[in-house]
């Protein structure tokens, strides 16, 4: 993003432009941000301090200690919901990935009777709200046999109607003239679609892979109820009966909350960039 | 399926006999196959069932029996349901604006910070990428009486009175608010930064020529300009606190939707509707009726969107 502020008419060095009133907006600027973060400032410093310090608030503890985390890590339960949690959020967002782009770009590059109405009956379910839809899957969960899998976790997000709107909006700038080419040169359709045509939108592909990994990383209502074993919780599910059964040791929850919280800051800061960049684009389309 | 079809002689058999237009029709069909029958079953049959159900009574036990409009009758006579539906509803009347208003005062002036302006905004944004379920219980504990609650500790350090906040019947419902604003506030930011990115310079260097001030810019220009992104973030994030639950569901686990119903959402009524109660077609028409709300939401959204 800083390319494009450097554009900006105002080509002075910063101090130079220096003005109270800037200064002033700044400054409570960054003090919204601190407060922002003060609870996840506080959830880390919590996790690290002992039973007895919890009653001070300071916000580096006095004596840190990783005891919590041994604690917490101990009965592998945590790493057992983190790993499907993983597993779950993995097979989704590949699963949108492929196919919600495979529709998106049938929709948007094939013509043939029955197209519009395929992309009207995919994109009313947008209006379904998923709360509607949970009742009749659990009961086909049950009948199935789906409940407490990681299918059965997994099978209502499969495809997206947002993914594939945004994907055939993304398809729909890809010029034909690419796609007629490899025609020319032989290929079969899916292969065009696969080497030719997906390549040319990955931005919109980590969009749609950040936004699912995202969703399901975070879901709570279906898998908390489609999971009634402790063996198939995903974190967030997990997260909230550990924090039930820990009561009110503060700085147990703490810590798992830390826990489940981690995973997605440091894909954060490492992807800083990219995520903005794919929540604007997925924010300006869809 | 295939328009073209009468150009191919009945005789000839087999893929090579095909027309291009043929071809790509029967790879496109093929391409939707698994996903039609996907959006089938576990969209439209289900929604249908959700439906249905709404008019029977059912606990999984025995059959669903037909009831007609029963479901409804009983749910308009709740007075539970009216004191859900109202919660609600104040989710998202008091939600929805307080944090419209306080993400697009940020962007407004973010947009203009060169300072470290990566590093604010990521500021702002990091809570967006956390889970709620995790974070409803930091904020459960913030909301703790002292000596353990952070923000009675800090009221009661500057001499104000301690807050009953999640115990109150009427503090409550604004406190689990607070964490769903706070959660959504980043990602609102983030998509008026975008917005606001999109609109060309020279139109506000037009403006300066013509001698507007910021106030009449902000008003003439970035706001009218600013109405696609607004709406949509108005629709996204009414939606979101329509649909809230996780919050709410984590903050009151010892009396879920409490005390006395006063922070339950219809999510929530729902969940224990069906997941405690096992009252199925009473559940069912619940979601029915917030089906129908979030259907009302969304043509206003079409609406306001085709007017321009």
């Amino acid at each position: 993003m800083a390319d494009m502020s450097a554009n900006r008419p105002e080509m002075l060095p910063w101090f130079a432009r220096l003005q109270p009133g800037a200064v002033l907006v700044w400054t409570l600027l960054f003090l919204g941000g601190v407060v922002m973060v003060t609870p996840l400032v506080l959830m880390f410093s919590t996790s690290l301090k002992s039973a007895g310090q919890i009653y001070d608030l300071r916000f580096i503890p006095a004596e840190p200690t990783l005891n919590n985390y041994v604690r917490v890590l101990a009965d592998g339960w945590f790493l057992r919901w983190f790993m499907n949690s993983m597993i779950v959020a993995v097979c989704v967002t590949v699963s949108n990935v492929f196919f919600d782009s495979l529709v998106g770009y049938t929709l948007a590059k094939f013509k043939f009777r029955g197209r519009y109405i395929i992309f009207i009956a995919i994109l009313s379910t947008l209006m379904i709200p998923t709360e509607m839809l949970v009742i009749p899957w659990y009961l086909m969960s049950a009948q199935f046999g789906w409940l407490d899998t990681y299918w059965g976790i997994m099978f209502p997000g499969m495809m997206t109607a947002f993914g594939t709107f945004l994907m055939k909006q993304f398809f729909e700038t890809v010029p034909d003239d690419f796609i007629e080419a490899a025609r020319v040169d032989g290929m079969n359709e899916f292969m065009i679609w696969w080497k030719v045509a997906m390549p040319l939108v990955t931005p919109a592909l980590s969009a749609l892979a950040i936004f699912t990994f995202l969703g399901n990383w975070t879901a709570f209502f279906w898998p908390l109820i489609v999971t009634t074993s402790r063996d198939l919780y995903t974190l967030p599910v997990g997260l909230s009966s550990f924090a039930v059964e820990q009561s009110i040791q503060w700085e147990m929850i703490m810590t798992g909350a830390a826990l489940a919280t981690i995973p997605t800051l440091i894909v954060f800061l490492v992807l800083q960039r990219f995520i903005v960049r794919g929540v604007m684009l997925a924010g300006l389309k869809g | 399926m295939a328009s073209s079809q009468h150009f191919t002689h009945p005789r000839m058999r087999g893929w090579d006999r095909l027309t291009i237009g043929q071809k790509r029709v029967i790879w496109a069909w093929g391409f939707l196959a698994v996903p039609i029958l996907f959006y089938a079953i576990i969209r439209f049959y289900p929604t249908f069932t959700a439906f249905y159900l709404s008019f029977t009574d059912w606990n999984l036990l025995r059959s669903p029996e037909f009831i007609g409009t029963a479901n409804y009758q009983r749910m308009f006579a709740d007075a539970a349901f009216w004191q859900v539906f109202r919660n609600t509803f104040a989710y998202l009347i008091w939600g929805t604006p307080i944090s419209l208003v306080i993400a697009f005062v940020i962007s407004y002036y973010l947009d203009r910070v060169r300072l470290m302006h990566g590093f604010i905004r990521a500021l702002y944004f990091l809570p967006f990428l956390t889970t709620a379920a995790a974070m409803a219980w930091v904020w459960r504990w913030f909301y703790q009486p002292v000596p353990i609650g952070f923000i009675n500790g800090m009221l009661s350090s500057i001499g104000l009175p301690q807050q009953p906040f999640l115990r109150s019947t009427s503090q409550a419902l604004p406190a689990i608010m607070v964490t769903a604003i706070w959660a959504g506030l980043g990602f609102q930011i983030i998509i008026f930064l975008a917005g606001l990115r999109a609109i060309p310079q020279t139109y506000y260097e037009a403006a300066r020529v013509d001698g507007l001030g910021e106030w009449a810019i902000l008003t003439r220009i970035t706001l009218p300009l600013l109405r696609p992104t607004t709406v949509f973030l108005v629709v996204f994030s009414s939606i979101g606190f329509l649909r809230i639950f996780d919050q709410v569901y984590n903050m009151t686990t010892n009396d879920p939707g409490g005390p006395l119903n006063s922070t339950k959402p219809l999510v929530l009524m729902i969940y224990q509707s069906a997941f405690s109660s096992y009252d199925m077609g009473y559940a069912a028409a619940q979601t029915v009726v917030l089906f129908t709300i979030l259907l009302i939401v969304s043509l206003i959204q079409l609406y306001l969107l085709r007017r321009r």
